[in-house]
């Protein structure tokens, strides 16, 4: 009986997806779109919109996976390009820019875009390179009901959190209060770019590519996360935003730092314990350090179309990728995905991080061609003194040498 | 055997090293002394939904025009081999004036990226490769003395380290020694340390790590010795037998002299494999305490794309590959040589 209204219903709504494909009308008739981008819930969403748009001359496929980093270049490069677009991210969008295999979209939208709202575009020395439509960032998340034991309130910086850590840790409420993604390598260097903004810090030299993050800035930001890892779990360096989350469902930790994206899944009675997912509480970032910046940055991610590709399907790309991205997205399964730039967007109470971020005036990351060497750099070089087996000013210098060893190499500096 | 003969069976394999092993490490000296050509920078103007704010591109029309002038990129000789990350001349001179003890100057030569994993991969060589060669040899004689209904069971049993795919056993003693694992709290309560994390310590790493690898490479070693155990003539055993040797005796004596040939072959491989250690450190997310020099080219091609970096680590790989096994190699060419 249950299984005949299953499949009843399964065959409704394959029924409703096939009158809905043969309706759409995206504006294309011909071509050939192929979309690489990060694996999660959000994107496949965007991707199974786009490929709505298929029709018998038209074809629409996706390559969705977390190493999308590591392929999207090198299926953008040839001519034709193997992939019509790559959904990027405000890091991952920089080496296609260093690599010029993206085409600029001003003559697009000026054709065929004029009601994709204008903040949605991303413009890079005034050209038009990459289409947003969700924002993501790093922020408070905690445990009410363990607060609440000591009668605190959330944190609103990372003094605050280090003391309420201390006090839960000092009365035997939680071993390791602290939770947060410092797994050696990019997350770790996250953390710090989190904290060093926070703290007021330039990563480099305006204008040009000499780094400059061993200052007193640099040397608050190391010591804050030293303080904080001490109320951590002592694995810490082998925690991403995995394990991290898995120590937080496993109720062993009160407070953290954690992505956006990642907190509908904490709080949903659905493979959680009812005690960890009814407490946990979405709250806004902290600042740091009497900071009125947040010790965080803002993300979005976006679509972008490929350089080496025929008018056609550049042209077939964008009006895929645009209907991938229109309100007709928008559904009650789709809703809480992600913070949607799109119109009709009601946040749900696991976005409220992210639309706190915003309203504080976070910076967004740094969309700068040699970041992802600095980025890089700093994820290798911190573990030292996170181990107290390096000073912060030696920490720093060697960084910074690190560093700069890359940006030569690849034509940076001389 | 005529030397056309030889030459007629010897072409295929001459021309697939050539073209597989040969060429492919040609390409890689000759990526490793050209490097990408000067990026010129420019100031813009990026606006985001989330405002506008001064940034720095790439100005693609001057470096293409660089581009198509010289596509292999600029050359630089053996800048990136003596660079910061790699043999480091100026930095290892600086700290050898600058340090007053040797104590001081072995610090500052493991803040130097090379030297560092250098020490953590010439450690796991040398520790793993008799290590799992004497295991592998223990673990041969204890099966060839079952009974013969036993000993099938026992080979599968003592094979499974290396039928378990590399990744996936690492990952199973990856969550047994987490501070909350079985391992980890054992230890934990073996120590009365209730804040001690084999993930959280140097040492502890390292130990891991090379427990890892004797244990992941140990049935290479076994599947071998015991292959050669079969071979030992057994009048000879017999005959020492009726002299009264004992078993260790007879072990000493006969059997390790008839494997001598299988143990240097071993040795040979095995340093080659331990010297390019990489799985383990991946797989147990060990890279904040260790890394080798197989996960520095990882990480040059897979975060950076540092390409003629990784090249030239490749190149010092396969040239301390040749340092290490140049021992052998002369002993194997005497003993042909007089053949």
């Amino acid at each position: 009986m249950f299984y005949k209204v299953k499949s009843a219903f399964f065959l409704a709504a394959l029924l409703a997806a096939g009158t809905a494909q043969a309706q759409t009308n995206c504006g294309a008739t011909s071509g050939r779109v192929n979309i690489v981008g990060n694996e999660f819930p959000a994107i496949r969403s965007v991707a199974a919109q786009a490929t709505r748009c298929q029709t018998g001359s038209l074809t629409v496929r996706s390559n969705l996976t977390a190493n999308h980093q590591r392929i999207n270049l090198a299926g953008m490069q040839g001519n034709p390009a193997e992939y019509t677009s790559a959904i990027v991210a405000t890091s991952s969008i920089v080496e296609l820019m260093n690599n010029n295999v993206l085409r600029p979209l001003d003559a697009l939208v000026a054709a065929h875009g004029a009601d994709i709202p204008r903040n949605q575009l991303i413009t890079i020395d005034g050209r038009v390179m990459a289409v947003a439509f969700m924002a993501n960032s790093q922020h408070l998340v905690y445990r009410k009901d363990i607060l609440a034991q000591i009668g605190a309130e959330p944190p609103k910086t990372y003094e605050e959190m280090i003391r309420i850590g201390r006090t839960l840790r000092e009365r035997g409420i939680v071993r390791n209060p602290i939770g947060g993604a410092y797994q050696a390598g990019w997350n770790l260097a996250q953390e710090f770019v989190n904290m060093y903004i926070g703290h007021g810090g330039e990563f480099f030299r305006p204008g040009t590519p000499e780094v400059a993050v061993n200052n007193a800035q640099g040397i608050a930001a190391l010591n804050t996360m030293k303080a904080l890892t001490e109320l951590m779990n002592p694995d810490f360096l082998t925690h991403d935003s995995n394990a991290t989350s898995a120590e937080w469902r496993a109720g062993n930790v009160a407070m953290m730092n954690m992505w956006g994206s990642r907190t509908g899944v904490l709080m949903a009675r659905e493979g959680n314990q009812p005690q960890v997912s009814d407490n946990t509480t979405v709250g806004a970032p902290m600042t740091v350090g009497g900071g009125r910046i947040p010790a965080t940055t803002l993300w979005w991610d976006g679509w972008t179309v490929a350089r080496n590709v025929s008018d056609d399907d550049a042209r077939a790309t964008f009006l895929a990728l645009k209907h991938g991205t229109s309100p007709a997205l928008l559904n009650a399964e789709t809703m809480g995905q992600a913070v949607w730039m799109i119109a009709g967007y009601q946040p749900a109470p696991a976005n409220k991080g992210v639309m706190d971020t915003m309203a504080m005036g976070a910076k967004p990351y740094p969309m700068l061609p040699y970041m992802g060497l600095l980025h890089t750099a700093l994820g290798d070089g911190i573990a030292p003194f996170l181990q107290g087996r390096k000073d912060a000013a030696t920490t720093l210098a060697d960084i910074e040498a690190a560093y700069r060893t890359a940006a030569r190499e690849r034509g940076f500096l001389r | 055997m005529r030397h056309t003969v030889f030459l007629r069976f010897f072409l295929p394999t001459a021309l697939a090293m050539l073209t597989f092993i040969a060429l492919p490490i040609v390409s890689v000296l000759v990526q490793s002394v050209y490097a990408p050509h000067e990026r010129v920078v420019v100031e813009v103007e990026n606006c985001t939904p989330f405002g506008c704010v001064k940034s720095t591109v790439i100005d693609q029309e001057a470096t293409r025009k660089l581009q198509e002038e010289r596509p292999l990129g600029r050359f630089v000789g053996g800048d990136i081999y003596v660079d910061r990350s790699h043999l480091a001349f100026a930095e290892l001179g600086q700290a050898w004036n600058g340090a007053a003890t040797w104590h001081e100057f072995v610090r500052r030569l493991m803040t130097l990226p090379f030297y560092k994993a250098l020490a953590f991969t010439l450690t796991y060589m040398l520790f793993v490769t008799p290590l799992s060669i004497m295991l592998g040899f223990f673990v041969a004689l204890a099966v060839n003395a079952l009974p013969r209904l036993l000993r099938g069971p026992t080979i599968f049993f003592s094979l499974l380290p290396m039928i378990v795919t590399p990744l996936v056993g690492a990952l199973i003693l990856f969550w047994m020694v987490d501070s909350r694992g079985i391992i980890g709290s054992a230890v934990q309560w073996l120590a009365g340390d209730d804040d001690l994390s084999l993930k959280a310590s140097t040492p502890l790493t390292w130990i891991m790590l090379i427990v890892y690898g004797t244990w992941s490479t140990a049935p290479f070693a076994f599947v071998v010795y015991y292959a050669g155990l079969q071979t030992v003539p057994q009048d000879t055993l017999e005959s020492a037998m009726l002299d009264g040797a004992s078993r260790w005796h007879r072990i000493r004596y006969i059997v390790l002299p008839h494997l001598l040939p299988l143990t240097t072959f071993m040795f040979l491989i095995k340093i080659m494999d331990n010297f390019r250690v990489f799985e383990p450190i991946v797989s147990f997310n060990a890279s904040a305490h260790a890394q080798s020099l197989s996960y520095f080219i990882y990480s040059d091609l897979a975060e950076t794309r540092l390409l003629s970096s990784a090249a030239a680590t490749s190149v010092l790989t396969v040239g301390g590959v040749l340092v290490l096994l140049s021992p052998v190699l002369v002993r194997t060419w005497r003993q042909f040589g007089k053949a």
